[in-house]
């Protein structure tokens, strides 16, 4: 079918002529795609019609189907599933689509659904599904979790994934690849079975999949993955629309010599005010939810006649008060979002204008993708202001302008294997209409993520949902799943509404709501965190100054504080990593310190440079810098590889196993994404005469695995497992006092496994995710193969230096490691804390 | 397993065992707190796959101790049951009937709701608030206003004390230990699958940590 001759696209192309829109190629050319019966994967940023590429497609098929009567068939059940990771999201796209569905007289409705969505929606979504349903992968599993549910999709032709490099790499990226899979399947047992007649009409009805992704570095990876479960080869389209982007550094008056991470950033705070007065609307990215709170305040005490124009948007506040604000910003009410990753994603807010970036962003992609969120209409150039938390960062600018130039884009390494998810997803086809174990398998293998699940893997997870562990035990009651006719089902209701609950917490920790003690909820926050602080203590949250005055149950009570001092939570999730491909530009960009000073942020840190390599070295791009440093806290070595922390935390460990090798020693371990501290209280042996062996790649394998045991990493992954896994319940209204006694904490039962069932599927798990993600085995390989063919150059500077210095002060990211024995350590602090 | 530690309180003879539990020495008495039994069949039974064995091997640890001390009468400063009534609760009857001689006081913890009978059928006599046994109280979660006003030093437990040492090297460790002041001591959960609370230190409070299988003063 040529698209240009058929009803469809005249009608919708006269439509776009009288909005006075011109389509884009790409569009044409996924709408042409979309009628041949195609899948695939759109590239495209946002603000340049991405939605309509596909959901204009939809009608066109739908208008060329329905020739003569498109305008007055009504209930014809869902065509449309659109997957956005944002429920803020939804209501723009929605009603984007609305105007559309209104203006051409087709009688479609879009429904929404996300956790916000009321009961009595839900069951009108039930009863009667609108022909478009714009859905949160969380909520996709919800609808998996229904009685019937295959009835649903009988009609369903299009499932189109948004954002999808966002989900990609994340476990909410397995759970779609889950619910693809199923959909896809239960969709396909339909038309296999001769019932009705309206079932073999289906049969001509293939479910296509389109995605829509920004620009990274593995697309056709992202392809694959996505297509996986209806084995397609698929197409990829790419919209060939070069926005120009201008960055500008705001540069501290002075530069300071010794940078320390996150201070710097907040006094330079009243240079943007001018920069939000002049623009229209500016959003404010803050790396994290912490610093986030701390800018906002400072914000409105050094500027307060921007107080009422300027909001707070992170993940932790109440989703009403987030609504708000991308309310207001589409209606131009603000002048100024203080913001982290929470509003990355998203429709256009078409008044942003300006963009300031405070602190690294990590990554080229993310950063692209930030500086586009101004200036949005065709031809506009996006303007991004950078405002470094330190000196160095600096530096990274002018890393990233050369990245850009370069367009060297990060990848998103898709997950594999992740059993809490499948757990969690087996669970909510247990309680809908359950599973047979052999056609599921299949199923689940057909994915990208399962795709290398083994028959004993499957058997061991069966055995997990139905008898609790490998073998049955005595005096065992374990319930959860049970087998029926070769049906697995959870006929426990309240376990099953436990359950439906829990879908939804694919989340870094166990969150704990925040309330005031005179009612009224302000948001969520993590437990751990909860848990250092006493009653009495003060925190800020939502821009508040709070009181702690008790826990109850997984609630914080609190009252308003008028304290001047508070606790600012630091959370978890907040810390990115430097990717590979900005880690790589910035070590070439050292090599123009003190000789290229074209850049005016290479230029503006020359002071920091002359210090440096009056006390130590600049590192060269084919060199590997190590400081040995004495002072009063003792016996440091520094490390600068500039792989990111997260590399920096792998080869930390290992280096200081290495260590321990020669000599019992005890060390804690710092790092940043330039490099990474040892420190210890006696000399470290480490010198030219071993060093190549320390950071040689050989025995890695062995030496990762060893170096891991002592180490809090997989106790900190198993947080995330225990969450999803289903290990850990946050309670559940009107059960309170019930589910109280089920109540535990990820660490207790990370110790509770590594003791008594160290075979654990979910422990193995935590380990393996600190293997391949966090150790990052592949990464760290070609790291230390680029050190082994480098010139390692140690110096023994008598203080402090520059690159030094952030990694010291930035101790909040550490790691035990010890060879010692535990009670030697002990004893051994003891006489220090003595001493 | 190490030597248990000597303790002196009231002129009475205390060992601190490095097995979650206080050896009265004058009374004979056995004291633990917080045993928490059946909590794995408590999660298990509502479809949280933790290991039983913790369960088991919590039973079996009291069991050696109660071989080592023999003493003339067990007394539990609450929790020692985690919920409601499920099949590792029969695992424990029935090892209560190894020692049916040795009499069972529990002064009852807000965990320990389950029926009266049962306490009964179990031989456990069962005390809501106070304990006292020659001149010592027995208390699961003592109020601010009892500390104040009792006269007599009291045992009890609830909080699951432990402590966080740090040394040089921003280095971090956490263990269960006991709680000693002037008027109280608090005990460790007996259970291995409790967690841990932190109070802030103060020079009245003497913290015994217990490190592997050792108790350590610490100051």
């Amino acid at each position: 079918m040529i698209l240009q001759r058929t009803k469809g696209y005249k009608i919708v192309m006269l439509w776009l002529s009288k909005k006075k829109f011109q389509p884009f190629n790409f569009q044409k050319e996924t709408w042409q795609h979309i009628i041949n019966k195609e899948s695939g994967l759109v590239n495209a940023p946002t603000g340049c019609g991405k939605t309509f590429s596909i959901f204009l497609g939809a009608l066109i098929q739908f208008i060329n189907e329905n020739p003569d009567d498109y305008t007055t068939k009504k209930n014809i059940g869902l065509q449309l599933i659109w997957i956005t990771p944002l429920r803020a999201l939804a209501k723009d796209i929605g009603r984007a689509m609305e105007e559309v569905i209104v203006d051409l007289g087709i009688q479609w409705r879009v429904g929404i659904r996300n956790g916000d969505t009321s009961t009595s929606d839900r069951q009108k979504q039930k009863r009667n599904a609108p022909e478009v349903l714009i859905i949160t992968p969380e909520s996709l599993h919800l609808i998996l979790a229904q009685k019937n549910y295959p009835e649903l999709f009988k009609a369903l032709s299009i499932i189109a994934v948004d954002e999808w490099h966002e989900l990609l790499g994340s476990k909410r990226g397995v759970q779609v690849e889950l619910a693809l899979s199923r959909i896809v399947n239960c969709k396909k047992s339909m038309v296999d079975s001769p019932l009705t007649i309206e079932h073999r009409i289906n049969r001509v009805k293939p479910i296509c999949i389109w995605g829509i992704s920004a620009t990274i570095g593995n697309l056709l990876e992202a392809k694959q993955v996505l297509l996986s479960p209806i084995k397609r080869e698929g197409i990829i389209i790419k919209a060939q629309i070069d926005k120009s982007i201008q960055i500008e550094s705001i540069l501290p008056d002075e530069i300071e010599k010794y940078p320390w991470s996150g201070h710097l950033g907040i006094r330079m705070a009243e240079k943007i005010i001018p920069i939000i007065e002049q623009s229209k609307t500016t959003l404010i990215f803050i790396n994290t939810r912490g610093m986030s709170e701390t800018w906002y305040q400072t914000l409105l005490s050094i500027a307060p006649q921007l107080a009422g124009t300027i909001a707070l948007h992170h993940g932790s506040i109440d989703p009403e008060l987030r609504l708000w604000v991308e309310e207001a910003l589409h209606t131009e009410k603000l002048k100024a979002v203080v913001c982290t990753s929470s509003l990355d994603l998203g429709v256009d807010f078409r008044p942003v204008d300006t963009v300031i970036q405070v602190g690294s962003p990590k990554g080229v992609a993310r950063f692209l993708q930030r500086a586009g969120r101004s200036g949005h209409r065709r031809g506009e150039t996006s303007k991004i202001y950078f405002l470094p938390t330190h000196s160095l960062e600096l530096l990274e600018v002018a890393a990233l302008k050369q990245a850009i130039k370069e367009n060297s884009l990060e990848s998103k390494d898709p997950l594999q294997l992740c059993f809490d998810v499948l757990l969690q997803f087996l669970s909510t086809l247990a309680i809908s209409d359950g599973f047979i174990s052999d056609t599921l398998f299949l199923e689940i293998k057909s994915t990208y993520c399962f795709a290398d699940i083994t028959k004993e893997e499957w058997q061991e997870i069966i055995l997990h949902l139905t008898i609790g562990g490998k073998t049955l035990e005595q005096y065992d009651e374990y319930k959860k799943i049970a087998v029926e006719d070769g049906v697995y089902r959870i006929t426990n209701r309240r376990m099953a509404m436990r359950h439906r609950m829990h879908i939804g917490t694919i989340v870094s920790d166990a969150l704990m709501k925040v309330k005031f003690l005179s009612g009224g909820y302000i948001g969520v926050i993590e437990e751990w965190f909860i848990s250092r602080l006493v009653p009495g203590d003060v925190f800020t949250l939502a821009g508040r100054n709070l009181e702690l005055v008790m826990l109850k149950e997984m609630t914080v009570m609190v009252r308003k504080s008028s304290s001047k001092k508070s606790i600012v939570p630091s959370w978890m999730g907040g810390r990115m990593s430097l990717s590979s491909n900005l880690g790589k530009v910035l070590r070439e960009t050292f090599n123009k310190a003190l000789v290229d000073e074209s850049d005016i942020e290479i230029k503006s840190l020359q002071g920091l440079f002359l210090l440096q390599k009056c006390l130590s070295h600049i590192p060269r791009d084919n060199e590997l810098l190590i400081e040995h440093i004495e002072d009063k806290n003792g016996y440091h070595v520094l490390v600068y590889p500039f792989e990111g922390r997260q590399v920096h935390e792998a080869m930390s460990a290992i280096l200081a196993y290495r260590i321990g090798k020669i000599l019992p020693i005890t060390f804690s371990i710092s790092m940043n994404d330039y490099g990474f501290e040892l420190l210890s209280d006696q000399p470290i042996p480490i010198d030219d005469s071993n060093v190549s062996e320390m950071f040689s790649a050989e025995n890695l394998l062995i030496d990762i695995q060893k170096s891991m045991n002592n180490s809090e990493m997989a106790k900190r992954r198993f947080r995330d497992i225990a969450v999803i896994g289903g290990l850990l319940f946050q309670g559940m209204p009107g059960e309170k006092k019930k589910a109280h006694h089920l109540q535990s904490s990820a660490s207790l039962l990370f110790k509770v496994f590594e003791e008594y069932d160290s075979k654990n599927i979910l422990l193995r798990q935590a380990y393996q995710e600190v293997f391949t993600q966090q150790m990052d085995e592949v990464r760290l390989r070609i790291a230390l193969d680029r050190i082994s063919k480098s010139k390692i150059v140690i110096t023994f500077p008598t203080q402090l230096t520059p690159l030094s210095f952030p990694i010291i002060v930035d101790g909040l990211n550490r790691n035990n490691h010890s060879s010692e024995k535990l009670e030697d350590r002990v004893r051994k602090m003891q006489l220090q804390l003595e001493g | 397993m190490t030597a248990p530690v000597k303790q002196i309180i009231n002129n009475n003879t205390f060992w601190l065992s490095p097995q979650r539990c206080i050896f009265w020495e004058e009374e004979k008495t056995l004291i633990l707190s917080d045993l928490h039994f059946g909590k794995t069949g408590h999660f298990r039974k509502n479809g949280i796959p933790v290991p039983q064995q913790i369960n088991i091997e919590d039973l079996q640890r009291l069991f050696d101790q109660i071989i080592f001390f023999i003493p003339e009468r067990v007394i539990v400063v609450g929790d020692l049951f985690h919920s409601h009534n499920n099949d590792e609760l029969n695992l424990f009857i029935k090892w209560r009937n190894d020692f049916p001689t040795i009499p069972f006081i529990l002064v009852k913890g807000n965990h320990d709701i389950l029926l009266a009978e049962w306490y009964e059928k179990a031989g456990i006599n069962t005390y809501e608030g106070i304990y006292n046994l020659s001149n010592v109280d027995f208390c699961h979660d003592p109020t601010e206003k009892l500390l104040t006003e009792n006269v007599n030093f009291i045992f009890s437990g609830h909080l699951h004390p432990g402590v966080r040492i740090s040394g040089k090297g921003k280095q971090h460790l956490q263990f269960p230990c006991f709680h000693i002041t002037e008027k109280m001591l608090i005990l460790p959960a007996f259970s291995k699958f409790s967690g841990l609370s932190f109070a802030k230190k103060n020079k009245q409070i003497k913290i015994f940590a217990i490190i592997n299988q050792s108790i350590v003063l610490i100051k």
